[in-house]
């Protein structure tokens, strides 16, 4: 019997070509002629622009072209709408979408005014010193409270007032369940997301071959299928003239989604109407205010409980900042919303937000996508809870985990797919206690503990619990092929960015065509290979894509078996495909390749029975009816020294249930690389604006993430809950390392600081915030 | 980010390069490790329209014992190498153990002792230790050779002594006396990041065990390294004791600093931090004095 890849604990088949710098990036595209783009981006949060004189920078040497929004003809339109609201009843929705270059008025630092084209990036940047912009400056809008106060100056003044959305969900009755608790807890929460900082910033290459009239794009995408439709739709071309290719991405974490972004739908124009290929590459300065981030929401929560800790209900009312413009619908508030709910089993719910424009970078989704805020604000008040009540605070969550024999277990709300939140599956004690018994809980809480504060120690533990909706739909497909060769090659519409696609995908396809897994080539992200698909979004590459990747490699196994029957003239199901070949179950030596049999299958001459397909080939497409809903719990000691207020997180725990696991060390290394980024949220990273709309921490030396030396050894475990709704019974894993982690960790530092008795109801908590609250400032 | 054009030069003597900043004045820039310079130009902060590039004067390289039994170190020599340096660690043991903490070992590789004091970071360590220890710094130029006690070179944020002609060549570091101890620390957001604030001190006791002499300097807190006079009175003929050196720690962290704040911490935050850090490094100079 052959190995089982489905599983397995593999290395990854992308490895070598990335650590060789083999791997082809956007940037590393150089063609003949190519030209050079730079952007001349608003230094106001807010102005009026009076004019602009360009006239200097044409005359610089070197310079092709400039554009201001002027020039840009009938081609100057606001972006789509990615994603429309979900169908909540009463719901607001103001769309406003970003537009190519900023026209009478700019609405954020670092939204783009002018594009300087030129034979390179050096002359093009000098040009940008040559143009003048003149602007009247307009109030700000930068604070999300502020902003709704009437008088307010307004990002957008046909909306009337600030407010993007505002969305009413509720499930039972909440004010009757409060009427009837022993206790009800309400606390106000800040809780502010930062920016991806992904390795590699955004680029786009774009070339137009005039004689063939057809288009070529290179971009770091994660949905290159959308991308081709979309640019072809605004360029008047058929989507057979355009190609676009996401090749290797330095990570992609939902900004690479926002589509489309302004010089991704520039740099195509532009290479048509010059006819000459030109290239586009994010530098980091760009990358702080023009990539998309998270941002900062305001919760005023309650929570309802009986006196042995039972939930009653929950109320939430919270604002959350949506920057300039829209594009991308509700799906970060959406989901804070409909994550706040976590593993537990609430029977009444109101949950009211309102989404703001400010005069800052557009808010879209980055890993996590405003799950952790809601996440924050639960954990929270079941510690209040916990510690008001007087009950341990993992008693008080197993208590109120909802039983394995509630699932599906229907929330009663819209989830961001528009499809009630309804968890598939889900068995969270399990995960609880092997978090609770691989950080040592018991033995740190009644021994470690006491020992180390005699000693002048503040260490302090953190356990909190969480659920992530992944996988959601609408489709992925996939085509799979066996070559001549017996090597198969798969292709299908997603992007990669990271996420191990290469190898996962082809794990699934080696098992079910009995050949080795390096055996097995993926092709993601270009869409001369495959036509139709949606992204690499939401935690569903696996999911989705995986889904359809098993269904498509089944049929060729199906194919394979019918032909090597025929062939051999044994009945199919005494057949099986093992090592490249199928063969005669018990005979193994009456066999045929299956590079022979796809040979066979795509005959030159003769005839084919009517109705047969030539090749050994498959195309499929899977979409699951709603997304499937993974699980866990992570758990950290952390050490604060009470006098410097820094803070160092000295274990970490995660136990994680994403339903069966494809492979346990690209899943560890999606955690170990969220639960970076969640530290990085939890106490170093933060996105600060001044009262004028300028970033303040607009590089790396201010905007600090984490490096290998803050990232503690994580410890990772498995539960394997399977989700009924999909054939292999996986859920996403790309976020839930991220999730939690802030709630982990301020929970372990008022553990820490328990003496000092403080309250920590928000993230990121800087050693500033922390000087702050210790000294009752 | 791509700087504005600019002329290079790459000399490899001193006195080519002391002729090209002679001819170039205020326009040019000499560029050490360009761990500061580089990213500073590629954010067209800086404009210099000549770099004088000292990365191939290899005479400006090296450690050496000094006669009076101190130290003396070229100012191209790399933090790597000073890190490493056995003379270093034996003669100027309080740089030897804040070489760790100048950001991070890929940075030190290129990083050098004298391009950090002419930079002048307010928040960089080297210039801080240096004028805790007493040292010096010789300049050159065509009209001839100075030498500059480390306290009076630095006049301001990213600012020195130093004229557009001059050269900063080698930095002296003096022995240590008898019965000296000395400790450094710092508080960073991450491991190598600038420091909140970083405090030296140094303390030399007499044969009763009374400070003789004490030194102690903050970095961050300022436009520069900043002296604690006030703090260093406080101690200054007396008993080093826990009271004494607390007593110390406050003053400093009132009357001898005024900081700012930042998105990282307020004026506030920053004063308790050197008053937690005088404490700690001056205790741990103490009981190394003592041992």
């Amino acid at each position: 019997m052959a190995v089982r890849y489905f599983g397995a604990k593999i290395k990854r088949n992308e490895d070598p070509t990335l650590l060789t710098g083999r791997a082809l990036f956007t940037d590393d595209v150089d063609l003949p002629g190519m030209l050079h783009v730079a952007f001349l981006r608003s230094d106001y949060a807010h102005a009026r622009i009076r004019s602009i004189d360009v006239s200097q920078a044409l005359k610089r040497p070197g310079v092709v072209a400039v554009y201001t929004a002027e020039d840009l003809g009938d081609y100057w339109r606001p972006g789509p709408l990615l994603v429309p609201p979900p169908p909540v009843e009463g719901i607001v929705f103001n769309q406003r979408t970003q537009v190519p270059l900023a026209k009478d008025k700019v609405r954020f630092v670092g939204e783009p005014v002018v594009m300087v084209v030129a034979e390179s990036r050096y002359i093009a940047e000098d040009a940008l010193e040559d143009i003048f912009v003149d602007y009247e400056p307009l109030e700000p809008v930068v604070d999300i409270e502020k902003a709704l106060e009437p008088g307010a100056p307004l990002v957008h003044e046909d909306v009337g007032s600030n407010v993007a959305a505002h969305v009413v969900q509720r499930k039972g009755d909440y004010e009757a369940a409060k009427a009837e608790a022993d206790v009800v807890i309400s606390r106000r929460f800040f809780y502010d997301h930062g920016l991806a900082a992904a390795m590699e910033n955004r680029g786009y290459v774009a070339h137009w071959d005039p004689k063939a009239q057809f288009l070529t794009i290179w971009d770091t995408t994660q949905a290159p299928v959308v991308i081709r439709n979309g640019i072809a739709a605004m360029l008047g071309l058929s989507e057979s003239q355009v190609r676009v290719i996401a090749p290797f991405i330095g990570g992609g974490f939902g900004p690479k989604i926002m589509m489309f972004y302004q010089e991704e739908v520039l740099i195509p124009w532009v290479a048509m109407q010059l006819n000459r290929p030109v290239k586009w590459i994010e530098d980091r300065r760009e990358n702080f205010v023009a990539t998309t981030q998270e941002r900062y929401q305001i919760h005023k929560a309650e929570i309802a409980l009986t006196k042995d800790g039972r939930i009653l209900g929950v109320k939430d009312v919270f604002l959350h900042d949506t920057g300039a413009y829209d594009p991308y619908g509700l799906t970060v508030p959406i989901n804070s919303q409909c994550t706040l709910l976590g593993p537990y089993d609430i029977p009444n719910y109101y949950s009211e937000f309102t989404a703001v424009f400010t005069n800052k970078t557009i808010v879209t989704p980055y890993r996590g996508a405003g799950r952790q805020h809601g996440v924050f604000v639960m954990e929270r008040l079941l510690d209040i809870a916990a510690k008001e009540l007087g009950i341990d605070r993992t008693e008080i969550r197993r208590k109120n985990f909802i039983p394995p024999d509630k699932f599906p277990y229907n929330n009663e709300i819209i989830y961001q797919d528009f499809a009630p939140l309804v968890y598939d599956s889900g068995n969270y004690e399990p995960a609880l206690d092997k978090a609770l018994e691989l950080i040592g809980y018991e033995k740190f809480i009644k021994e470690e503990q006491p020992k180390l504060r005699a000693q002048g120690k503040h260490v302090g533990i953190g356990v909190v619990c969480y659920v992530e909706g992944t996988g959601i739909g609408p489709y992925e497909g996939a085509r799979v092929r066996v070559e001549a060769s017996g090597k198969v090659s798969v292709a299908t519409g997603v992007g990669t960015q990271g996420q191990g696609h290469f190898t996962s995908f082809a794990q699934i396809v080696a098992d079910q065509l009995g050949v080795d897994v390096r055996d097995v080539h993926i092709v993601t992200g270009d869409t001369a290979q495959f036509h139709w698909g949606t992204g690499t979004f939401a935690s569903r590459g696996a999911v989705v894509a995986g889904s359809a990747i098993y269904e498509a490699a089944k049929k060729v196994r199906e194919k394979a078996l019918k032909l090597a029957s025929e062939i051999l003239e044994v009945a199919e199901e005494d057949l099986e495909l093992v090592d490249g070949y199928v063969r005669v179950k018990g005979a193994p030596e009456a066999k045929i390749s299956l590079g022979e049999l796809a040979v066979r299958s795509n005959p030159l001459r003769g005839a084919v029975k009517p109705g047969t397909e030539p090749g050994l080939e498959a195309t499929m497409y899977f979409g699951p009816e709603r997304g499937a809903t993974a699980s866990g719990t992570h758990a950290c000691i952390v050490e604060v020294d009470p006098e410097t207020c820094m803070a160092k997180i000295l274990k970490y725990v995660v136990v994680h249930d994403c339903g069966k696991v494809i492979n346990p060390l690209i899943v560890e290394g999606q955690i170990h690389g969220g639960v970076a980024q969640g530290i990085g949220n939890a106490f170093y990273e933060q996105i600060v604006y001044n009262e004028d709309g300028q970033l303040l921490t607009a590089s790396f030396m201010d905007y600090l993430i984490p490096t290998a030396m803050e990232v503690p050894p994580i410890v990772t475990d498995h539960v394997e809950t399977p989700s009924p709704l999909n054939p292999l019974g996986t859920k996403g894993a790309g976020e839930a390392g991220a999730i939690p982690t802030a709630a982990a960790f301020v929970q372990a530092v008022e553990d820490a600081l328990s003496d000092y008795n403080i309250e920590i109801l928000e993230a990121p908590l800087s050693p500033n915030r922390l000087y702050e609250l210790l000294h009752k400032k | 980010m791509k700087p504005p054009a600019f002329k290079y030069y790459a000399p490899t003597t001193v006195e080519e390069a002391l002729a090209l900043l002679a001819e170039h004045g205020y326009d040019a820039k000499p560029l050490a490790g360009g761990q500061s310079l580089i990213p500073t130009m590629n954010f067209r902060l800086a404009a210099p329209a000549v770099l004088v590039d000292l990365n191939r004067i290899s005479d400006l390289s090296y450690i050496r014992a000094a006669d009076d039994g101190g130290v003396r170190v070229g100012a191209m020599t790399r933090h790597a190498r000073v890190e490493r340096d056995a003379l270093i660690s034996a003669r100027a043991p309080l740089v030897h153990e804040t070489m760790p903490h100048i950001a991070h070992p890929q940075i030190r590789n290129r990083g050098t002792y004298g391009g950090s004091l002419a930079h002048a970071d307010p928040a960089a360590e080297l210039p801080a230790v240096t004028v805790a220890l007493g040292g010096k710094v010789l300049a050159r130029s065509q009209r001839g050779e100075r030498w500059i006690p480390a306290e009076e070179f630095f006049i301001g944020l990213f600012t020195t002594v130093l004229e557009p002609d001059e050269l900063l060549v080698e930095v002296a570091l003096p022995p240590l006396p008898a019965r000296t101890g000395w400790a450094f620390d710092e508080v960073a957001r991450r491991h190598g990041d600038f420091a909140l604030v970083g405090a030296a001190g140094v303390i030399t006791l007499d044969d009763r065990g009374r400070c003789a002499d004490v030194r102690l300097v903050f970095m961050g807190v300022g436009e520069g390294p900043v002296v604690a006079r006030e703090a260093m009175n406080i101690l200054k003929g007396e008993e080093p004791g826990e009271e004494a050196i607390r007593a110390a720690a406050e003053k400093a962290s009132q009357a001898d600093i005024d900081p700012i704040g930042d998105v990282h911490a307020s004026a506030d935050f920053r004063r308790h931090l050197a008053k937690v850090l005088a404490r700690r490094v001056l205790t741990k100079a103490v009981e190394r004095a003592q041992s």
